[in-house]
């Protein structure tokens, strides 16, 4: 580069020639050559900052187009995942106690349409309807002519549909996998397992959402994918359920009866082997609830659970446990049971005449009213209420049931005498037959609480004391006297020394008063009652026994056979041997070997 | 010296190159093999629980009752009662061994078989 001097010797002489000041050329000079250094430095500067720029928009540009990538791309899982991770189903099985399939997926296929791809609509909607005739024609031509995109059709179709629906050969019918939620035994534990629905549905798959019962109250669980697969197993044991539902069945039938519950417990843990609800239902093909009249007539409604009913004289037993327990009576302590007992305006009455006083065991035996109600009159409303709220009677159980809370039992608000002498006896107070079962249970395990539970494993340990063993054996001894010697002598299962109570309870009418010819029959027993292992509770809902010249209602002769039935054949699949065992020795002599 | 150098260099970087090509294109297969062997678990999987579902379905209580009372006359199955528990005492001793004759048994009674007898 060629640098200007800041003298030139031309223009000096020039300039000293016209007699101008040679130093204003210096000056100019050093102003331009400052200009220029000026403009050079700017320049530079300028120019470093446009790279920072440029470099700063590319970085940032990279982050940007990164995340609109990461945010548009679909995701995909890991190709190489080590483990090689099974693929779960979306809703985790339920077994019963002994792992048999309660309620599984199974995959299958929804089918949609797209109308703006059908071929010959007309045509397709005539072949679909062949395929399924529940389908409405002009409703689908609509749907395929008009306007819109996309139509669901069928919501789970079989593999033969989906062949048929192939061969109609129309591009705008499309599948969409689904998996499909299947109970393989029927109407068997159908009010415990509940049912279940699709949630939000998409094309390529769609939520499975527990609708009642434990599909319901563990569907988080059950949808949760860190359990890795493994089934939900229950305390019910699928034979048992099916014998006894079979049973009740047919006793119902046979007693005339709209409805019945049955619930086996085991006792020392609380765990229900078995609860069914008579009229039942497919929860494959779940039923629509009813919208008016009584919850009860649907078929959906969990007697056991939800039924709450005055359960009459089972309730005896309570007092009478509670009398003892408080040092008030003993077993043979006799007790005035002159019928009537007038109260005020109210009037006690008895079945028969018993006489005018029993033994505490024979007020139990031969069910008095009388009896209990002068006993509760000891007892008091104040101790009385809080004895029925440790044995549970006055919150809803804790079973695992989405229902368990509507199950509320109804109590009376306040709690004057007369009301804690009816309440002694059965009346005035209603609960269901799932209370009945755990307070019994609490009973047979030596006063220890029992907290019925539906999921193996969930059952605590011993719970509070509630009597001390000794009344609990005492009451066990008064309830064998009622099957050996009193009103449920149907339930005398040879070698399996039942023990119980019998209760027939008038139904109350919705407008208030009872009926007459209606009745709640409640046989509410434990066996055997040497060791006490199991509660059998069993309800029949309006029965009426007709053999006889006047139809029966009483729960000796509706409710006690039918439970009889079911010990008899219950009792030897939960292995328990006969305790007398057969007598005769068909067919063995007895030989002395010398 | 300079000209080996280069040609080394040339060299390993063409052998590099058809390493990572071998290298990648085995990769790629075998992650084709993986997704293959994936989708062929899944639907392993899916088979096997159609066919557990279908034995719970076959197996339910319902159709083994139906199936027990259409076999009857083959079958003569019936509830378990509780009459069929037996005990220990039931069951016969097995009958103690025949022991072999060792001598002869005369069996017409004669005054000297008494005699050797006493």
């Amino acid at each position: 580069m060629i640098r200007t001097p800041l003298r030139p010797l031309a223009r000096i002489l020039d300039a000293r020639a016209k007699g101008e000041n040679p130093d204003a050329i210096e000056r100019e000079n050093i102003r331009l050559r400052g200009e220029a250094t000026r403009d050079k430095a700017r320049m530079r500067a300028e120019g470093r900052l446009l790279m920072m720029g440029v470099m700063f928009l590319c970085a940032f540009m990279t982050v940007g187009v990164r995340m609109g990538v990461l945010a548009n791309t679909e995701p995909q899982e890991p190709q190489l995942s080590e483990s090689g991770a099974p693929i779960l189903a979306q809703r985790a099985d339920i077994t019963d106690r002994a792992g048999r399939l309660l309620a599984t997926n199974l995959v299958t296929h929804a089918l949609y349409a797209q109308p703006p791809m059908l071929v010959d609509p007309e045509r397709s909607a005539d072949k679909l309807v062949e395929i399924f005739p529940d389908l409405d024609r002009e409703r689908l031509v609509r749907d395929f002519t008009g306007a819109r995109k996309f139509v669901w059709i069928k919501k789970k179709i079989s593999p033969e549909q989906m062949q048929a629906v192939h061969d109609i050969g129309d591009p705008g019918l499309l599948f969409g996998p689904r998996e499909m939620r299947l109970y393989p035994n029927g109407a068997i534990a159908s009010h415990i397992l509940g049912g279940a629905r699709f949630g939000a549905e998409g094309v390529s798959s769609a939520e499975i959402v527990g609708v009642a019962g434990v599909e319901k109250a563990f569907d988080v669980w059950l949808r949760n994918p860190e359990n890795n697969g493994a089934p939900l197993q229950l305390t019910i044991d699928l034979t048992l359920q099916s014998a006894i539902e079979e049973i009740l069945d047919g006793g119902m039938k046979l007693m005339n009866a709209k409805g019945a519950t049955a619930i086996l417990m085991e006792v020392k843990t609380g765990e229900v082997l078995a609860m069914a609800s008579l009229p039942d239902f497919d929860p494959n093909d779940r039923p629509a609830p009813l919208t008016k009249g009584d919850a009860s007539d649907s078929p959906l409604f969990n007697r056991a659970v939800q039924g709450v009913y005055e359960l009459g004289s089972t309730f005896k037993i309570f007092a009478v446990a509670q009398a003892m327990e408080l040092g008030l009576v003993n077993p043979e302590t006799k007790v005035p049971t002159k019928t009537p007992l007038v109260y005020g305006r109210h009037r006690i009455r008895d079945f028969h005449n018993y006489g005018p006083e029993n033994s505490v065991t024979d007020v139990i035996v031969k069910s008095s009213n009388v009896g209990t109600a002068r006993i509760v009159q000891m007892i008091g409303g104040e101790r009385q209420r809080e004895f029925l709220e440790r044995m549970g009677f006055l919150e809803p159980t804790a079973v695992e049931l989405v229902e368990a809370p509507t199950g509320r039992p109804i109590v009376p608000q306040k709690w004057p005498e007369i009301t804690a002498m009816t309440i002694g006896y059965g009346h005035g107070l209603s609960a269901s037959p799932l209370h009945l079962a755990s307070a019994y249970a609490t009973i047979a395990n030596g006063g220890l609480r029992v907290t019925p539970t539906l999921i193996r494993g969930a059952a605590k340990g011993p719970g509070e004391r509630v009597m001390s063993a000794d009344v609990a054996q005492k009451s066990l001894a008064m309830m064998r006297a009622v099957v050996t010697r009193g009103t449920a002598s149907f339930g005398d299962v040879k070698g399996y020394q039942v023990a119980g109570k019998t209760g027939t309870a008038d139904k109350a009418k919705p407008t208030g008063g009872y009926y007459k010819d209606k009745v709640i029959a409640t046989f509410a027993s434990v066996f055997p009652v040497t060791d006490p292992k199991y509660v059998l509770v069993l309800t029949l809902d309006e029965p009426s026994e007709n053999a006889g010249s006047e139809p029966r209602r009483t729960a000796g002769w509706t409710a006690v056979p039918v439970a009889a039935e079911v010990i008899r054949r219950v009792a030897p699949l939960l292995g328990l041997r006969p305790q007398e065992g057969p007598t005769e020795l068909a067919g063995i002599q007895l030989v002395k070997k010398d | 010296m300079r000209n080996f150098i280069y040609l080394a260099t040339a060299l390993s970087v063409m052998g590099l190159a058809f390493w990572a090509y071998r290298v990648n294109y085995e990769t790629q297969d075998l992650q084709g093999e993986l997704r293959a062997l994936n989708r062929e678990i899944a639907s392993l999987h899916e088979g096997l629980s159609v066919l557990r579902a279908e034995w719970a379905y076959l197996n339910r209580p319902d159709r083994l009752r139906e199936l027990v009372d259409l076999n009857f006359e083959r079958l003569q199955l019936l509830p378990l009662s509780p009459e069929q528990f037996g005990s220990v005492a039931q069951v016969a001793y097995p009958l103690p061994p025949e022991e072999p004759v060792s001598e002869p048994i005369d069996v017409i009674a004669s005054t000297q078989a008494l005699e050797a007898a006493e």
